[in-house]
Parts: C-alpha cells; structure tokens; sequence
C-alpha cells in the first residue's frame, strides 16, 4: 500500500467518493423528487417531459403548500394514521406478549429441542403474505372481520411473532445466566427473577422490539389491502396509493407529500436501531 | 412459557398454511363458505393459462435479475462503505432509507417517476439526446420497460438490505487475515475473491435468501405499479393469486397458483437450516 504513488492514492479518493455519491443518488433520488413534488405549483409541476426547456429538478415558480393543505383538510390522510397507530399499538402489545416470554425460553432452553424450536419459529417469518392472504380471507369472513380493522390485530402478529421472538432470544442469550440465578438464590421466583431483573436489562432489546414491530405494521400492504374495503378503515399503506388517487385522477403533490410525510420518521427510527436488526438476521453466520 | 407463540403460530400459521394446500383442490369463490372438492382441476386449468406461465416466468425473472444486480452493486458499496470518510454516518442513513419507507409508498413514488406524461427519467433522456424527436418511453405501457421499472425498484428496495448485511460480513473479517493475505503477495483482487468472498460465504447465504424471499414473493410493487399489464405481461405470482382469488373471487384457483411460490421457499429453507448446522459445526 505504501508503495503507491500520491496520483495514484488520490484517483483512489476520487473513484471512492464517486461510488458512494452515486449510490447516495440513486437511494435517494425518489425521495428527493417527493419533497420537489409536494411543494411545486401545479402550473409548475404539469409541464410535461417533451418540454426540455423546463427544469423538472428545480423550483421554477415560488414553492406552495396547497398540496399539504389539500392532504390535511380534505384527505382521511390523518385517519389513516390514526388507524394505522392504533392497529400497530395492539399488535405491538401482543407481539410483546407472546414474544417476550417465547424468546426468553427458547435463550434458556439448552438442547436439541430448543434449537429446533427456534429455527422453526423463525422458518415461519419465511412464510409469505401472498401466500397466507386466501386461507386467511376465509378465516376473516368466516369470522365476520371483514373489513374491520380487528382482522390486521388478529393476523399481523403472524409476522412480527416470529421475527421478534428470534430477536428476543438473541438478545437473551447475551444476558448471563448467572443473573437470575443468583436473584433467585435471594429467595425470588422464576417470573419474579424475569420481571425484576432480566426485563430491565432487556430494555434495548425490547425497544427494538416495539419500534420493529411498529415499522412492519406500517410497512404491511398485503393483508390490509384485501382485508379492508372502506377508505375510512384504511391503514396509510394502503389508504394512500388506493383511495387518495380520485378516479383517473393523481393528485401527485399530496401523493408524494403522503409518501414523504410517512416514510422519514420510520427511516430515521431504523436507522437508530439498524445494528440490531442487522444482529438479527446474521444470527449464527457471524461470530 | 413458549406455549402461547407456539400455539398462535400454530393456530394462524401453520393451519392457514395447510388450508392454502386444500383450498387450491376445491372450487371455494369468495361468495360463499361452501365448496367442494375437485382434485387438481385447478391447477391443471392454471397451467394451462398462458398469463400464468408468463407470470412464473417474470417470478424468476425478476427474482434473479434483481438479486444478481443487488449481489455485484451490493458488494461495490459494501466496500466502500468499509473505508472511513467525513460524513459515512448521514450516507449509510440516506443509503439505507429505500429499506425503511413503506413498499406501497415508494412504488407510488416511482410511479410518478415513471409517469407516461412527466417521467423525469425521460426528460433527462431527451436533454441528453438519446430521444429523439417524437421518440418516447411509455414506461408501464411497454411489457419490457415495465419489467425493467419493475426490477429497478426491487435493486432500489434490497440493496440496502443486502448491503448493510455484507457490510456486517466485511467487518467481521479479522485485519490480521488481509494482512496475511497481503504478505503472501495476494493482489487486490485475489484477495476479495479468494479470501473474503469464500470467508463470508455464510453471511452472503443469508443476504441472498432473505432477498430472494422478499422479492420472490412480493406483489405490492407490481401491484401498484403496473397492475400486472401492460395485457397481463409484468404479472408474478403473487399479484395473480391476488387477482384471481380476490380481485376475481375465485378462491380455489388464486390459492393453486400462491401454492406455486412453495416449492422456492422450501429449498431456501432447506439451505437456511442446512447453513444454520455448518455454521455451528464450524
């Protein structure tokens, strides 16, 4: 390394710096024409692409929050999200329910059996939506959930149960043995050990946990598309691209702000949270 | 204390996983909850469908392109991202951020990318010349441009995935390895593809798989984006089985051709568990 010549370092520079801003454009390219579509002016924003004397990059005309007011005032946008908050609470509740105590075990439970059991739980996140959406629809009618947003509260556990459970027990599995054990040599029981000392120490775990679970309730399409029908039901994922577009009609400024207004706060979570996820799915490929 | 998860991941997993089996024999529609069995009518008149061969077809397709795309592109950025630089942690955020947003908005994003009347993409093309005048790109109204929109979004959507997970694999190859590999006389590229590569094996196993999964069984983007057209000819699996058992009502036939996203998830899982035991072992 040392031997290369200063040119030859810097056009390394220059290459390197390249790669990353061409990646970083092409990642961030739809997000970038989202914030330029939310605030253009109509007049602004229809010109049409044979027109190559008007710079669609760029703000020709003054920006305008019309589009925001239109998504505000005259959308069930806020709805949507009201929705979408509550379904993913009540998941995020039961997920923790079931995952926190399954995740626990499976840490604990040493042998062949625990293995298995936890490959297999995680197997089941490899399951997909587009194949369970028609014994499901069934099972909602059968229930009489149609169209009620109690059907994404029964079903979208079948997703984050068994990520979260894989997750959980990693996290477990870091904790010491010896930490309950000797809470326990003080006289605690076993679910007191948990609930007194293991779970305080499983705080990060469980944070990641509950914003994991949340952003896959948002992100869900599948199941909420054929589950719910009325736009005043709708989760956003599937309120925005179905019932904003009126007709033949795109209203492409509060579209794109829908999009934008939606997606940052969950892009910025994850990213808080990234190295776990990642810890998550590398289990037991990295050492 | 596992019984709860085992028993709902029994009860809403496993059954409806089973159910799917034996609704694709039936002629179960969406009106009523009476069927009755018809053996493999279904399936035969599903392989009989030329929109269903195309749609296993694009399945693949899209599937390996995408990934084939997102392995090379994956790994260029992974390595990059390993050398420290002003600014890496707003990169890796902005890099990251097409994995975070929900799928169904960002294809709508794309969508307006992609429009037939305001593509920005052709704007750009016709300012640097490659269209001519009167030249255009419809691109969902073309059955190949909207498979290349199609895969486009997929690379977009996995890269980040893929690539924070090589990165993952790239930090965990001890300094002391390079090294030696250096001494031995080993080039640049003899050194990624003969020792990293072959070291981080398991980790590009695990990358591969969950993006074969994701993409292999994911319909909101063709959903959204093209809805299968133009003329049935960007379909997949999966948003047929959507069309058929929901959108047509016909519940026996819908869940025939999602049965046919099975056999794939089966050999991944197979080479997961088979992974999971070398890893171990090793």
């Amino acid at each position: 390394m040392a031997s290369r010549s200063p040119a030859r370092r810097a056009l390394a520079v220059v290459v390197h710096r390249a790669t990353i801003l061409f990646f970083i454009a092409f990642a961030v390219f739809p997000f970038y024409w989202m914030v330029v579509t939310s605030f253009k002016q109509n007049a602004d924003l229809y010109v049409g692409a044979t027109n190559t004397a008007h710079n669609p990059f760029i703000f020709n005309l003054p920006p305008t929050l019309d589009h925001l007011k239109l998504l505000f005032g005259q959308t069930l946008y806020l709805t949507w999200l009201r929705n979408t908050l509550f379904v993913g609470l009540v998941v995020v509740a039961i997920t923790l329910l079931l995952a926190v105590p399954a995740g626990y075990s499976l840490a604990r439970l040493t042998g062949r059996w625990g293995e298995r059991l936890s490959i297999g739980i995680f197997l089941t996140y490899l399951v997909p939506s587009t194949l369970l959406f028609i014994p499901f629809s069934r099972l909602v009618s059968l229930l009489g959930l149609q169209n009620s947003l109690w059907a994404l509260v029964l079903i979208y556990p079948t997703f984050t149960v068994p990520f979260c459970t894989w997750l959980l027990m990693g996290f477990f599995k870091s904790l010491p043995k010896e930490v309950e054990e000797s809470a326990m040599v003080d006289g605690c029981s076993r679910v007191g050990a948990i609930w007194r000392i293991v779970l305080p120490l499983a705080v990060p775990g469980l944070l990641t946990v509950v914003i994991f679970a949340l952003t896959l309730v948002i992100q869900e399409f599948v199941y909420s598309l054929t589950f719910i029908s009325s736009v005043e039901r709708m989760t956003v994922s599937v309120g925005v691209p179905v019932a904003l577009v009126r007709g033949d009609v795109y209203y492409w400024g509060s579209l794109m702000a829908a999009c934008l207004i939606t997606s940052l706060p969950i892009s910025i979570l994850y990213n808080f949270f990234l190295d776990r996820f990642i810890a998550g799915f590398t289990v037991g490929a990295i050492k | 204390m596992l019984t709860p998860a085992v028993l709902y991941i029994t009860l809403l997993v496993a059954l409806p996983f089973l159910l799917a089996l034996f609704l694709s024999l039936t002629n179960s529609s969406a009106g009523s909850l009476q069927f009755s069995y018809v053996g493999f009518r279904n399936f035969q008149s599903v392989l009989a469908n030329p929109v269903f061969q195309r749609s296993l077809r694009n399945t693949f397709i899209f599937t390996f392109v995408s990934q084939l795309a997102v392995m090379v592109l994956g790994n260029i950025l992974a390595r990059a991202l390993m050398k420290s630089f002003r600014g890496k942690s707003i990169a890796r955020f902005l890099i990251l951020m097409p994995w975070a947003a929900p799928i169904s908005l960002a294809t709508l994003g794309w969508l307006w990318i992609f429009d037939s009347t305001f593509s920005v993409i052709n704007w750009v093309l016709k300012v640097v010349g490659w269209l001519g005048p009167g030249s255009w790109y419809y691109w969902l109204g073309d059955a190949t441009l909207g498979m290349a929109a199609i895969i486009t979004i997929h690379v977009w959507r996995m890269l980040p995935f893929s690539t924070v997970i090589l990165l993952a694999g790239l930090t965990a190859i001890p300094n002391e390895v390079r090294e030696a590999a250096a001494i031995d006389g080993a080039g640049t590229l003899a050194r990624i593809f003969r020792v990293e590569i072959p070291m981080m094996r398991p980790i590009l196993t695990v990358a591969v798989l969950f993006g074969v999964v994701f993409t292999f069984t994911d319909m909101s983007v063709v959903y959204l984006l093209t809805r299968g057209g133009p003329f049935n000819s960007t379909h997949v699996l999966a948003s047929l089985a959507f069309q058929e058992g929901v959108l047509g009502g016909d519940v026996g036939r819908g869940a025939a051709v999602a049965i046919f996203l099975v056999p794939l998830l089966v050999v991944l899982a197979v080479v997961m568990l088979r992974s999971a035991r070398t890893a171990e072992v090793g």
